[in-house]
């Protein structure tokens, strides 16, 4: 059976995949941030998934106010780079994973988590700058890819408790998968930003702190923070993080915490990044 | 068209439970902030799925051809149109545009997302840009409107 091997906590900050892209993460401006991503890479590469299943928010691309679905698993066999109002990224397609992803809708929906399943869509910045994070520039990307698109734009997204459960559940889903892959499941978005309106730049890196010790030690504790919190205490689009919990609740109660690194600022937010793994 | 208490256009064919949407919520009193929920993705439909267009790049040219005549393809009230074209930034999220949606009319200006956030905070680029590098804005003094009412009524 398949087996779900750790997790990767990644803002997905669209300057960073423009610095990527653009080849100027070496400047005064890039170079601090840039230079805590070998380790994470170096863990990537050392681990080589088969499979990502990654937990991220579409930003007005594949889905519009015409649509929100909470929670939509991509069940394509590709996905095109979205062009998000100024042409798409230049990296390489994203390719899913089919067969995992047709499992996990059968396995989650009879669980009781109403997924909405997506043939077609295009994928933006919120799914592949967590991919340029983690494996920078290559010319195809090492793994297959499932998306998980989360709802955190209109309010209200789903609570950190329910998405702690749809983690866990995942897990099971995966552990029944028959298959010898091994799967890495990314939480993304954060942390603590707000990019709109008068408190525009808002940074809580206590606050941030605090939420990640929370998230790796005591997931449940994390679980119960309450969305006035997060946007409160993390700003408008730091409630974001929810997405962390779908992440953190498909690994063991007690995991291994590999990697810690967090940068202020990477345009207007907090930048974290967090690699853990199951003990197995 | 009719008016809600809010002053925004609503169709009429919608029922508007004010009773619901005008009920207070834990999340007003954060300041500097629209929190995006139903009553303003209601209100902002129209100005949001205008702004969305802007994925394709031939709406893109379109817009810079023909901002009014773009404009009119879309069901804007008055004040959203006005907004746009005034590029009335807090204006655009007062009246429901949503952050990720106005940027694309920002971006298709040419504007990254710290200048469009420096305009919305009304300081230069570059002081927006010393902010974030000195470690962003506090969150000491932001956190209720309440609290900065005792500051202010102090001062």
């Amino acid at each position: 059976m398949a087996e779900l091997v750790a997790g990767v906590g990644t803002s997905h900050i669209p300057a960073v995949g423009v610095a990527i892209d653009k080849g100027t993460s070496g400047n005064d401006y890039w170079a601090p941030y840039f230079a805590k991503l070998p380790p994470a890479r170096a863990w990537m590469a050392a681990t080589k998934p088969d499979v990502a299943i990654i937990v991220y928010n579409d930003h007005a691309c594949a889905f519009s106010l015409d649509m929100v679905p909470t929670f939509a698993l991509g069940v394509a066999d590709r996905y095109e780079i979205a062009d998000e109002g100024f042409g798409p990224r230049p990296i390489p397609a994203v390719i899913g994973h089919a067969d995992l992803a047709w499992h996990l809708a059968e396995s989650l929906i009879l669980e009781e988590f109403d997924m909405t399943l997506v043939k077609s869509m295009t994928v933006d910045h919120g799914l592949t700058v967590p991919l340029s994070v983690m494996c920078g520039q290559p010319d195809a990307w090492p793994c297959r890819v499932v998306p998980l698109a989360v709802n955190v734009v209109q309010y209200p997204p789903p609570t950190g408790k329910r998405c702690l459960r749809l983690g866990q559940a995942i897990r099971r889903a995966v552990a029944s998968f028959p298959s010898d892959e091994r799967v890495v499941i990314f939480g993304t978005g954060g942390m603590s930003h707000q990019l709109q309106a008068q408190r525009a730049g808002l940074i809580n890196t206590a606050w941030d702190a605090r939420f990640l010790d929370l998230l790796v030690n005591d997931p449940e504790a994390a679980a119960r923070i309450a969305h006035i919190e997060y946007l409160r205490e993390a700003g408008s689009e730091g409630i974001e993080l929810v997405m962390w919990l779908i992440m953190r609740g498909a690994l063991d109660q007690h995991v291994n915490e590999i990697y810690r690194a967090t940068h202020v600022p990477t345009s207007n937010t907090h930048n974290g990044l967090l690699v853990l793994e199951n003990r197995g | 068209m009719t008016r809600s208490s809010t002053g925004f256009s609503v169709s009429s064919t919608l029922t508007y439970d004010d009773s619901v949407t005008e009920r207070t919520r834990d999340y007003d009193d954060i300041p500097g902030t629209f929190v995006f929920d139903g009553k303003r993705s209601r209100a902002g439909y129209a100005l949001n799925s205008m702004c969305m267009s802007l994925n394709q790049p031939e709406n893109r040219e379109a817009l810079r051809a023909d901002e009014e005549g773009y404009l009119d393809r879309y069901d804007l009230t008055p004040a959203q149109r006005d907004a746009v074209l005034q590029r009335d930034w807090i204006r655009l999220l007062e009246l429901g545009g949503n952050i990720y949606y106005t940027f694309k009319l920002a971006a298709c200006d040419g504007m990254t997302f710290q200048q469009l956030a420096a305009q919305q905070t009304g300081v230069s680029e570059q002081e927006y840009v010393d902010m974030m590098l000195a470690g962003g804005r506090s969150i000491e003094g932001n956190r209720s409107r309440a609290s900065q009412q005792v500051g202010t009524d102090h001062g």
